[in-house]
């Protein structure tokens, strides 16, 4: 089927079973967030997806295998990625960066000319994620929100199809946040989004889909109202108010 | 929540565009005029000559500023390229003094071979020692590029591997003294391509093909900087597995800028001999490789001019103090690397882009 299909996935480091035998399926078109207590297994799981971690089972996207693959080829295929801590190439520019996350495939004549103009998806990708204004400006001058902005639109203008973001919001202001679910709600017109966070109330407004993760295992799974209804994930969160 | 404090000076703001181009213009300019119109006018022949060696150092900086400045690779092996490059320049002048058939003289003088040996024999023909100056050194390069950057050797392991590579080199060529003249190297070039060396004239002429080598590659480097391919240097150097999240190889990227580099210290190494006369172990070895790096680091690595500048200052600075104070360069030159190393990370050229910088803030305050 298209979209991610991770069967019984397994990160091990040094002994320790971080992700322990994962079942997921990500169906094309999905927002699906996954929640779950620090050190779950939600980073490792999608480091493994990406390629980043060595891991054993399955992983499909689009039918294609990424196990084994390298970090770049998985890139190749569609599938994009953020970082917990944002990761711009901050003495470029926000154009600089949006216009190197677009040129993987770009051939070495056009790589050793100037960059003459800006390319149209990059120029669509500045109004997406709401940069036009600061194109010039150096990424690391950029504030912690729209670093992550940045990065989502280096992920539109690679062409990604899977968008797997690593607590996108964490760190942002309440105006910053749903702006931030507002552009969530556009990418998943086009992409599936896969999305890492802790915060209940952005949970609930914009995800479709829960997968809460435990443990390095998948504890429950449904939308919104079925996992918080699920005794398990109250009992994980006990301490934790699910109403925050 | 998009509003913005005093934006900060962007790299390459759009605005600035058309004025860079046109400063770039004038800088190449400028460095035209005083290397080919100053220079010469104002240096006696000796005073010349010896600007002459220090642009080649030059043209091994400006590629060392590609690879270190700007691909974060710390080349302290360019030593390895710079002899390639100019021990293939040496083989061809000493058989070409020689004279067809005839052994060069430090070969006769060792006495133990009859005839030339196969490896020196292409070297007799001057396209083919020409084009291996700066292909050999890329070749190597390339070849050494695969193994190391695959394998994600990178900083300080980089770094060493590069000096055991110069040593490695200058051990080997102290050992086959009878085919490479070993400690001595390949010393007392008479003529370059039919012209005598010991004419100030041809000397003169060499200083300018120098001149015009060192603004050909810096030319090369400025297109390269300020390509996509730059900005990806860029990126490779500051965020090297971020760079893999977007489908590229972070490998090709880097042994481009190596190649490139090694392609530049080969020319330079070429042009060495007949401006200096000579190439030696102890020009390719541990300590030059290090040399070559304390010019960029002090000029400015990740800017255009400034590993050159860098390297020019450094060396004229090593000619005038060994002279007077022989013992006292070695502790200079430690300090000459240590001091931008931990002050002045940008080197010199930052001092002058923080004065462009503080000037244009000053101005729009009173505008
Ligand atoms: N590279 C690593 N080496 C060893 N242990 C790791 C590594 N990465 C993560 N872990 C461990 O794996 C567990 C899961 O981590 P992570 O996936 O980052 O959790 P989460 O993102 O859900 O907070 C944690 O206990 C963490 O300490
Ligand atoms: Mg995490």
């Amino acid at each position: 089927m298209s979209g991610l299909v991770v069967r019984d996935l397994q990160v091990v480091f040094d002994g320790f079973v971080a992700v322990g035998g994962v079942d997921l399926t990500v169906p094309s078109g999905d927002v699906r967030f996954i929640i779950g207590p620090n050190g779950a297994g939600k980073t490792t799981l999608i480091d493994a997806i990406t390629g980043l971690a060595r891991a054993t089972g399955a992983v499909t996207f689009d039918e294609h295998e990424l196990l084994g693959r390298k970090v770049h080829k998985i890139a190749r295929l569609g599938v994009g990625r953020t970082f917990q801590n944002s990761t711009v190439f901050e003495e470029l520019t926000v154009l600089q960066n949006l216009d190197i996350a677009a040129g993987w495939h770009r051939g070495p004549l056009t790589l050793l000319r100037r960059r003459s103009s800006v390319p149209p998806e990059v120029q669509n990708a500045l109004e997406t994620v709401r940069l036009t204004a600061v194109r010039d400006q150096l990424a690391g001058t950029l504030p912690h929100g729209q670093k992550q902005w940045l990065e989502i639109g280096m992920l539109l203008v690679q062409n990604a199809k899977l968008f797997l973001l690593d607590e996108p919001v964490a760190g942002m202001s309440h105006e910053e946040r749903d702006a931030t679910g507002e552009l969530l709600g556009e990418l998943s017109r086009e992409h599936t989004v896969v999305v890492i966070e802790h915060d209940m109330d952005f949970l609930r407004r914009f995800a479709r889909s829960v997968t809460v993760m435990h443990a390095g295992k998948v504890l429950s799974e449904g939308t919104v109202a079925q996992v918080q209804a699920d005794p398990k994930v109250q009992e994980v969160y006990l301490g934790h108010p699910v109403e925050a | 929540m998009t509003t913005l404090q005093d934006p900060p000076v962007a790299v390459e703001a759009s605005a600035a565009k058309a004025p860079r181009r046109f400063h770039a213009l004038i800088g190449f300019g400028l460095a035209a005029v005083v290397l080919f119109a100053l220079a010469p006018v104002a240096l006696g022949d000796f005073r010349l000559g010896l600007l002459a060696k220090y642009l080649c150092l030059a043209i091994v900086a400006v590629g060392i500023g590609l690879a270190w400045g700007r691909g974060g690779m710390l080349t302290l092996g360019q030593g390895v390229f710079f002899g390639l490059g100019g021990y293939a320049m040496a083989m061809h002048l000493k058989l070409a003094d020689a004279g067809p058939g005839e052994l060069p003289d430090f070969m006769q003088l060792y006495g133990q071979l009859d005839a030339l040996p196969w490896w020196w024999k292409p070297f007799a023909n001057p396209a083919f020692a020409l084009a291996a100056t700066v292909l050999l050194p890329m070749l190597v390069a390339f070849l050494l590029g695969l193994l190391i950057f695959r394998r994600r050797v990178r900083g300080a392991y980089f770094a060493i591997l590069s000096q055991a590579l110069c040593a490695a080199l200058a051990i080997f060529l102290i050992g086959q003294q009878g085919t490479t003249g070993g400690t001595n190297g390949l010393t007392d070039i008479q003529g370059f391509f039919g012209y005598d060396l010991n004419d100030p004239i041809n000397r003169r002429m060499i200083y300018f093909i120098v001149a015009a080598a060192l603004l050909a590659v810096l030319g090369v480097a400025w297109q390269l900087m300020r390509s996509r391919f730059g900005e990806l240097l860029v990126a490779v150097r500051d965020g090297e597995e971020r760079v893999r999240f977007l489908g590229y190889d972070p490998a090709n990227v880097k042994l481009v800028a190596y190649v490139v580099a090694a392609g530049m210290a080969g020319l330079a190494g070429a042009l060495f001999v007949p401006a200096v006369g000579i190439i030696s172990p102890a020009m390719i070895g541990v300590v030059p490789s290090i040399e070559f790096v304390i010019g960029v680091a002090v000029g400015g690595r990740a800017s255009l001019i400034g590993p050159a500048l860098g390297a020019i200052a450094v060396a004229w600075a090593k000619t005038a103090l060994s002279e007077k104070l022989p013992s006292a360069w070695t502790y200079f030159e430690g300090l000459l690397f240590i001091l931008p190393v931990v002050f002045l990370p940008g080197g010199l050229a930052s001092l002058a882009m923080y004065l462009r910088r503080r000037r244009s803030t000053s101005t729009e305050v009173t505008s």
